[in-house]
């Protein structure tokens, strides 16, 4: 009984000092943080993918709050919902911002792209391209050995064994910018989703001479110009051979796509053309043949 | 060019050392010891030794196929054989089967699958096993057999071995230290003990030919029995009546054993000389202290499981030289 | 025996040339010269399309105090100033000049005869070597003239030169130093000139008795020089290693230099090439290049034009063999896998090494199992494990405390490691990129 005793007095003494220290301590050193950055990162999605630019959920939560501005920032995890609660919370509005997603800008599969070389060495794109110019004879194009992959937090990135490139998964892209960061040569692109999850972009970056590229690679952009020539609205630009679709100016007509010999721009989520103009475009792709012949 | 050509970085050329050369290097070094074992110890050291063997191999190979669902098998890496004989080796030759199977379960199992298998286990996986054992099985874990019961496995006769004389001696019994055999005898093997540990002759061999094959560096066994001899004389002269002579120390029990092929274990030992040399010198006074003054009669197995717990924070303090660097 | 004091592997040594004397390689249809053949500046382009060269004419000038000209080594047209893929499969600059006949410039003195006395000064010297493009001939290619002016504050003691070969397979310095013996002693003499110090060295590693007995002899003519013998250990011949193995010291972490511990190392070949530069007027356009595989029918020992693609020597040297899997521009240790054969010889190319596929092939990575055989073999009392670990997580930070810069990308750890696993190839990606975050600092400031 005795014993007992002295192990609750002891105890609750023990607990006594603790509570007191404890709340001396709290009052005492005390930080006072805005209750809003709390309340704000609790409707952020948690993934800590630093694609908003800021370190992690909480970082992008205080720069909200104390900026007291939503000018030029967004969760591209959470995307608009997640923005307009912000906004709410902080009393803002909130600015509409087009969806993104990314897209890789290169095609050459290897029946397009044939390989020259074999790579022996560490499974990584930064360090292949750090030392060779890839395993085909284009040196701009895709490595494959998916450093895009790794850096993808949402699963939403794969290899695709049959092409040897990356494909993204568009449902579950953020468009954090993860892999385009990770791309050692800059092949993938964060672009606006477009209308009814349609756009058109050139699938390659290569900068060499038409030639050159067309001897490496079937499918790479050769820097005719067709394109920027038939483009009804300016969209297209052409610098170091290679052509660039702007997507704010571009309006999804898909001229260009008929237009390019080598078949570098894709227009993703069509329906399929009317049988006229698919004639047309084999038509292209022939004449793109008897001309590689 | 019919054929692409292959390009890599340098270097283009390998030493041609393997990580299977090294592991059957060290199971080729304890041939020796498992010799000296069935000569003493007869059916009892061969039925552990195989039965240890062949469980940890099956559970390696179950463990990767089923549960990590890893499509090749490292069961031929020899890490797991080595795991299984250095087992084997540290358990009285008179442990029933059933006993040795759990202890290969938790030393594969728990001492290095769940970490992710060879290279990534902090703890040395058959210390695991046995430490588990002993706690788990004190009365058949130290009661080790007498020697020369070549045919008896179970049923073999008991008797006290050195260490427990020993530790008979510092808890105030002046004559058990006479009781001891002769330093001749501990040093072929002839006393009683784990089946694996009683021939210091034996495992010397092996340290020699690990040696030569530049599977380990010096650092770690002769750090450790260096400190053993050292700390323990210091006790000796102060007491010879309490505490056995220094090379008593060397030659008894798990200390051979535990210097040459338990602490020198590559994934659980520190990675520079220099660290090698604090973590045999601790791993030393760990034993002595545990030898003389812990509850158990030997401390080896607990010193290295110690000692495997620091070892990254001895690879963070004690960098190599680098080259060039400045004395301050 | 002398040696450097930390780690070191000793790979197989495959000397098969070392019996072949140098035989001088036809010339090519095409020379091409890329821009960028040293360490520094690329060089610019002096000659356009349809110019006339001699042997030994500038066609492009130094980019920059860390640069060097780069001079025809054919006489003919100019037939593009465009690119050529380089080892690597990317696109450089590079001169074509089609070749039409061996007509060489005047200025150069052709004979054989063993020029000895000179009358230059040290300055003059200097300048003589920087107008003739010498760089370092090791593999390097460091620009030698600014090797040859210690910045302020430090002040050269000796002149160390490099007769090691540590490379397994080449052979392109031991035939040198047995056949050009006192044109490389006259060089060396000429770089103790040229740096004001009276002592050189000239370290050989003893699998090459031969040249260590003949240098000895010839080296009694030349006072200050004296021959090191060394223990034959990798990587000696890098530059810290030799002079820690010949004067026992130890030049600290970068940004420190050779120059900072007094001494300045030169290849056998650069001091040949200073030799030809100074006396003979001749600027650096042929080099020795020893062709070499365990599958080639004739391992050879070719002076080379530079600018003739390395499929030329590899045909002189009995052709590409059927087994080919892997071609390597130098050693097998430091060496880089060429991605094409037409790849053209340049001014540090000491070595065409061709392997079977076999060989060629790396082995599978397992994971490391902590032997530490990497941390005894680093030359430089690093860890390479760790940067590699690191460099792979992406940690800069904590790989650059770790003090990647000092590696000198030997290759000793991945050659030792029992897990075959590509150490070196993250630790040259840690090291780049930490690299680049030093400089962006740097500049910064």
């Amino acid at each position: 009984m005795n014993l007992i005793l002295v192990a609750v007095i002891s105890l609750g003494v023990i607990g006594l000092i603790s509570a007191v220290v404890l709340f001396v301590a709290s009052k005492k050193f005390a930080v006072y943080e805005d209750p809003r950055i709390g309340e704000v990162a609790e409707v952020l999605p948690q993934a800590n993918c630093g694609g908003c630019g800021y370190p992690g959920c909480s970082g992008f939560a205080e720069a909200c709050v104390k900026t007291g501005s939503l000018e030029g920032k967004l969760c591209p995890v959470g995307g608009q919902p997640v923005m307009a609660r912000v906004a709410a919370i902080l009393g803002l509005e909130s600015t509409a911002t087009e969806p993104k997603v990314a897209v890789v800008r290169c095609n050459g599969s290897c029946e397009h792209r044939p390989h020259v070389t074999s790579y022996d060495g560490a499974h990584s794109c930064a360090i292949m391209n750090s030392t060779y110019g890839g395993e085909t004879g284009c040196t701009f194009g895709c490595l494959g050995c998916g450093d895009c992959v790794d850096a993808c937090q949402f699963n939403a990135i794969h290899m695709n064994p049959e092409t040897g490139l990356p494909e993204v998964d568009e449902n579950a892209c953020t468009a954090c910018g993860a892999c385009a960061k990770a791309c050692p040569r800059h092949i993938i692109e964060i672009r606006p989703k477009g209308k009814n999850n349609r756009r058109v972009y050139v699938s390659c970056v290569n900068k060499d001479k038409g030639a050159v590229t067309r001897k490496a690679c079937s499918v790479g952009c050769i820097g005719c110009g067709k394109c920027v020539k038939v483009c009804p609205f300016e969209a297209i630009t052409l610098e170091n051979n290679l052509a660039y679709i702007d997507p704010a100016k571009c309006k999804s007509c898909r001229k260009c796509e008929q237009e390019c010999p080598q078949g570098a721009i894709l227009a993703i989520n069509f329906p399929p053309r009317k049988p006229k103009t698919e004639a047309t475009a084999e038509t292209v792709k022939e004449t793109a043949s008897t001309a590689e012949a | 060019m019919a054929n692409k050509l292959i390009v890599s970085l340098s270097p283009h050329v390998h030493s041609g050392d393997s990580v299977q050369k090294n592991m059957y290097g060290v199971l080729i070094a304890l041939i020796p010891a498992l010799l000296v074992s069935l000569i003493y110890f007869g059916v009892g050291a061969a039925v552990v030794t195989i039965t240890s063997v062949v469980a940890c191999l099956f559970f390696e190979w179950a463990i990767t196929k089923f549960i990590l669902k890893r499509e090749k098998t490292t069961i031929l890496d020899g890490s797991a054989m080595i795991t299984g004989v250095l087992l084997a080796f540290n358990v009285p030759s008179n442990l029933p089967v059933w006993i040795i199977i759990i202890g290969a379960l938790v030393a594969i199992g728990v001492g290095k699958m769940t970490f992710g298998g060879l290279g990534c286990n902090p703890f040395n996986p058959a210390l695991v096993g046995r430490v588990f054992l002993l706690i788990s099985f004190p009365v058949q874990m130290t009661s080790w057999p007498k020697i020369g019961q070549l045919t008896s496995y179970v049923d073999a006769e008991t008797g006290a071995t050195p260490l427990a004389l020993m530790k008979m001696a510092v808890h105030g019994d002046a004559s058990a230290l006479e009781q001891l055999p002769s330093a001749f005898d501990l040093f072929i093997g002839a006393n009683g003990g784990s089946l694996g540990e009683v021939s210091a002759f034996a495992l010397l061999i092996g340290l020699l030919y690990m040696l030569w094959k530049k599977i380990i560096t010096w650092h770690i066994p002769v750090s450790i029995l260096a400190t053993v001899f050292v700390f323990s004389g210091i006790m000796h002269m102060v007491n010879p009546e309490m505490y056995a002579a220094p090379l008593t120390h060397l030659l008894t029990g798990g200390l051979m054993l535990g210097a040459i092929f338990m602490a020198t274990d590559y994934v659980t030992s520190p990675m520079t000389h220099k660290g090698m040399l604090v973590y045999g010198i601790a791993i030393g006074f760990l034993t002595v202290v545990i030898r003389l003054f812990g509850a158990y009669p030997e401390g080896m197995s607990f010193a290295i499981l110690i000692m495997n717990a620091f070892t990254p924070l001895i690879n963070n303090y004690c960098k190599p030289k680098r080259f060039g660097e400045v004395k301050k | 025996m002398k040696t450097f004091r930390i780690g070191g592997v000793h790979p197989a040594e495959n000397k098969l040339s070392a019996g072949k004397a140098i035989e001088v390689l036809a010339l090519p249809k095409q020379a091409v010269f890329p821009l960028s053949q040293h360490i520094g500046a690329p060089a610019v382009a002096i000659v356009k399309k349809g110019d006339k060269v001699k042997v030994g004419t500038k066609i492009a000038e130094a980019g920059g105090f860390v640069s060097a000209p780069i001079f025809s080594s054919v006489s003919g047209t100019v037939n593009k100033v465009d690119s050529v893929i380089d080892a690597s499969g990317y696109r450089k600059p590079a001169i074509y000049i089609d070749v039409e006949g061996d007509d060489w410039e005047e200025t150069i003195d052709r004979s054989v005869e063993l020029v000895k006395e000179t009358s230059l000064t040290p300055e003059e010297i200097v300048a003589k070597i920087k107008e003739a493009g010498v760089v370092g001939m090791g593999g390097a290619c460091f620009p030698t003239h600014v090797k040859l002016c210690p910045p302020p504050g430090c002040k050269a003691e000796c002149v160390i030169i490099n007769g090691v070969e540590c490379e397994p397979y080449l052979t392109a310095d031991h035939r040198l130093m047995l056949e050009k013996t006192e044109e490389v002693l006259v060089g060396v003499s000429l770089l103790m000139k040229a740096v004001k110090v009276s002592t050189g060295y000239i370290g050989i590693e003893n699998n090459k008795p031969d040249a260590i007995r003949l240098m000895t002899e010839k080296a009694k003519n030349y006072p200050g020089i004296e021959i090191v013998p060394l223990k034959v250990k990798y990587p000696q011949g890098g530059e810290k290693q030799l002079i820690d193995a010949v004067i026992r010291r130890q030049v600290p972490a970068p940004p420190a230099i050779p120059i900072n511990v007094g001494a300045v190392v030169q290849n056998v070949g650069t001091a040949y090439a200073v030799y030809e530069a100074v006396m003979k007027n001749k600027p650096l356009f042929e080099r020795i290049v020893t062709v070499t595989g365990k599958s080639l029918k004739n391992p050879s020992n070719f002076l080379t034009r530079m600018g003739t693609p390395m499929s030329q020597l590899i045909d002189a040297a009995g052709g590409l063999p059927e087994d080919t899997g892997k071609v390597i521009g130098g050693g097998p240790m430091m060496g880089k896998a060429l991605a094409n054969t037409e790849v053209p010889i340049c001014k540090g190319s000491s070595g065409v090494l061709l392997m079977n596929d076999k060989e060629a092939a790396r082995s599978e990575a397992q994971p490391c199992i902590r032997c530490a055989k990497c941390v005894s073999a680093c030359p430089m009392g690093l860890e390479p494990f760790l940067l590699a670990t690191l460099s792979a997580h992406k940690e800069w930070e904590r790989v650059e405390k770790e003090d990647i810069m000092s590696c000198i990308e030997c290759g000793s750890c991945q050659f030792t490691c029992p897990a075959h696993r590509p150490m070196l190839d993250y630790i040259r990606l840690g090291k780049g990129t930490v690299g680049g975050i030093i400089r962006a600092r740097n500049a910064k400031k």
